[in-house]
């Protein structure tokens, strides 16, 4: 399934993220993650979202016609500085503890919390660092998981990043 | 100076500065504060019997005069019945406003009495809605909502107030300004897409104007009939498009589709270019796509981009208000063709001609046998002029009526497209009247449907709007035993009614209403012209209708429009 990124600017109103999650249900879309937050500007909220999908072209259209939609821009890979944070715990048996300490350093990971059999590692990085690190941890035994939701802005560059201009 | 006010009064004031003039509703605990202020307003109130029946009122009000149509309901179970006329305004693109209260903000959340989350079951039948806990943002949303409503695609938008803000004082200082950065509709067309499409016009052999709703929204019929003349395309007009060019015309086609003429859905399937206005390719429309107007490209102008390449992909999408592009595409017309004629297409035109002696609309009124539905709206479409507003409601007399009226006029046409509500015929027809009290409103009903709504007749007739309503009694749910003997072995599961119960003539007199039936052909004309003769109070005309009779031309579901069925001989 092809996947895309979008960075879409709301208005700062409440219940905003509610109307753009009715409507991917509506409209039988698919959101794979979603991170929301605050902006410079405080009447503007950006909301990050990966999407599933070939329906890209209706999905954007949609967005539009949201009322408190001000701006969807679509990044194409490259085009965009992409981060997440994750937290996962591994198994940790005291006695491979210092081997998963050692790959976690290559990995860029930190322990944030280690327990008597576990260790909880924070992963911040780009998505592929990520998942690079959980698949090196399977084999430990991946024991929970929590991702933030992508968060993207355009590199500062304006002939790189596609940005689809309002049609509506 | 700035008056000390309510916030009920502020919202009855900003809607006197929308230049409201007349409100569907009914009244309840959480709204009896605005209620209280519309009382010493200009504003006239039209008291339903049904949240629904305001509802579909307001949207009768708007289509019959193009403007925004207000409806009021209060918490609770106030909004939840006019969840449906919602819908249906949605699906429709009629612009309406729905006021609505809401418990104090203190108690949401709390499953208050008559508390329910109004802003989130309408969100997605609505266009965009609202809930305002504080006066300050009564005026201001006001006004949005009435600007969202009416313009770029218009549709339906609820304001939710609750008690609280309706209660409590504050200086006003009149209607402010409004402020949506988010929402800017374009009106005028892309030129270098005008022109392309001009090109590809003239280039083509055997061009379609596929007229939708939209140009009925836009208000371009007048634009529409002078470009198919300028360019001399033939013209389909959709259930919502009925009246966009006059039914008398030569190039008009009538209506495409699962129930539309031969010609109409043929000359699509044989088309090189289609060019669609205002219409989003309805599934009622195409049948199943992929065997739709295999061979057309496709020119697409709508006023949402969203429904361009929604379902069929454009080569040539423009988005704009209907008639700003037709203005820009009648300018670039007649700058291409330079004082010459527009191509003859002489072997199409002959070729639709041919097909519509061929494959006419027909039906046969036995005089001994019993009336024929068609029969019916034929006469009265003769008796009442072309200036009638036509209603009707959704099944076998719905679509007998868009076949049958012969439509000269737009805005002569009213009806539930989208939705296919059941029971809109009557309140729709009541919101039509009292926004064009001058002109002669029918609507054509089911006696299913009638049986759903006929309650607001009360409010017709208590309110003195004369409405006239036309029974077409088939003692059946039509539409559905239409499907059950064509495709379900006659197998009859609940679509029975009954030819005497209620007694609809007696029911009418009941409500206020005059009553009068027509049992056989022989009835027909006399209670027609009975009917039309009486405008004092709202009359309801009956007519004994054929179970049996079907409508044809007729596309099975799902399936291809190349395979019209003209008569039960062809269902195999
Ligand atoms: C509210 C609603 N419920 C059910 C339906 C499904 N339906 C479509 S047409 C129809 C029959 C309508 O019967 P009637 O009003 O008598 O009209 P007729 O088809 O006989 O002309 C039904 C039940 C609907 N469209 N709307």
């Amino acid at each position: 399934m092809s996947q895309h990124l979008i960075t879409v600017t709301v208005e700062n109103k409440p219940g905003v993220l509610a109307r753009i999650a009715s409507m991917f249900a509506r409209r039988d879309f698919n959101i794979h993650s979603l991170a929301v937050g605050p902006t410079e500007d405080p009447t503007r909220s950006r909301v990050t979202m990966v999407v599933d999908g070939p329906e890209m072209e209706q999905i954007v259209k949609q967005l539009y016609k949201l009322v408190h939609v001000i701006k969807v821009t679509e990044h194409l890979p490259g085009e965009a500085v992409e981060r997440e944070i994750m937290l996962v715990r591994v198994n940790a048996d005291p006695s491979r503890r210092s081997e998963i300490l050692n790959a976690a350093n290559i990995f860029e990971a930190t322990a944030v919390d280690v327990g008597a059999a576990t260790i909880t590692f924070e992963v911040v990085g780009e998505p592929s660092r990520l998942s690079d690190f959980l698949e090196f941890m399977r084999t430990y035994g991946i024991i929970s998981l929590v991702k933030s939701g992508r968060i993207a802005l355009a590199k500062d560059n304006k002939s790189a990043s596609r940005s689809r201009k309002r049609t509506a | 100076m700035a008056d000390q006010l309510n916030g009920a009064a502020i919202l009855i004031r900003s809607l006197e500065h929308e230049d409201v003039e007349v409100i569907f509703g009914v009244p309840g605990g959480a709204i009896l504060q605005a209620y209280d202020e519309l009382y010493s307003s200009p504003i006239r109130h039209v008291l339903a019997r049904h949240e629904q029946g305001g509802g579909h009122m307001a949207s009768g009000y708007a289509h019959a005069t193009g403007r925004v149509g207000v409806t009021f309901a209060t918490s609770g179970p106030g909004v939840t019945n006019l969840i449906t006329p919602l819908a249906d305004a949605y699906m429709d693109s009629i612009p309406i406003v729905a006021i609505t209260a809401q418990v104090s903000s203190a108690k949401i959340g709390l499953d208050a009495f008559q508390e329910t989350h109004t802003w989130g079951i309408t969100m997605p039948v609505t266009k965009h809605n609202y809930l305002v806990t504080k006066i300050e943002e009564i005026s201001s949303t006001v006004r949005e909502a009435f600007h969202l409503a009416s313009t770029g695609r218009p549709g339906p938008v609820l304001v939710d107030i609750t008690k609280d803000a309706l209660a409590d004082e504050m200086e006003w200082h009149g209607p402010q300004e409004i402020d949506l950065p988010g929402y800017r509709p374009s009106v005028k067309g892309h030129p270098r897409q005008v022109k392309a499409a001009i090109e590809a016009i003239i280039n083509s052999e055997r061009p379609v104007l596929y007229a939708g709703g939209g140009v009925i929204r836009a208000g371009a019929s007048n634009e529409l009939r002078a470009f198919a003349k300028q360019q001399n395309l033939p013209v389909v007009t959709t259930l919502m498009a009925r009246g966009a060019v006059p039914d008398s015309h030569p190039l008009t086609l009538g209506m495409p589709g699962m129930h539309g003429t031969y010609t109409a859905s043929t000359a699509m399937q044989r088309s090189d270019l289609l060019i669609a206005i205002g219409a989003r390719f309805d599934d009622r429309v195409t049948g199943d796509t992929e065997f739709f107007a295999p061979g057309a490209k496709i020119i697409h102008v709508d006023v949402d981009p969203a429904e361009i390449s929604k379902i069929r992909k454009a080569d040539i999408p423009i988005v704009g208000d209907a008639k700003a592009v037709l203005d820009q595409l009648l300018a670039q017309g007649a700058e291409r063709l330079g004082g010459d004629a527009a191509p003859p297409r002489t072997e199409w035109l002959a070729t639709l001609a041919r097909w519509q002696r061929d494959f006419p609309l027909a039906y046969e009124q036995d005089p001994e046998g019993p009336i024929q539905q068609q029969y019916v709206i034929d006469q009265l479409s003769k008796r009442s002029g072309p200036d009638t507003i036509v209603v009707a409601g959704v099944g076998q007399h719905q679509m007998w009526t868009s076949q049958f009226w012969g439509f000269e006029k737009p805005n002569t046409w009213i009806n539930s497209g989208g939705l296919g509500t059941m029971g809109y015929a009557v309140p729709a027809a009541i919101g039509a009247q009292a926004g064009m009290p001058e002109r002669t409103v029918i609507a054509i009903d089911g006696d299913g449907c009638f049986q759903m709504t006929f309650q607001e007749l009360i409010t017709a007739a208590i309110e003195q709007i004369p409405v006239k309503i036309a029974v077409l009694n088939n003692a059946n749910l039509g539409m559905v035993r239409q499907w059950q003997k064509l495709f379900y072995g006659e197998r009859y599961s609940a679509t029975e009614m009954s030819h005497t119960i209620p007694n609809i003539p007696m029911l009418a007199e009941a409500m206020g209403c005059a009553g009068l039936r027509a049992e056989t052909p022989a009835d027909v004309i006399p209670t027609i012209e009975k009917g039309l003769a009486i405008n004092d109070r709202p009359v309801v005309m009956e007519f004994v209708c054929d179970p049996d009779a079907m409508v044809f031309p007729m596309i099975v579901a799902g399936g291809s429009n190349d395979e019209i069925l003209m008569g039960p001989e062809d269902v195999k």
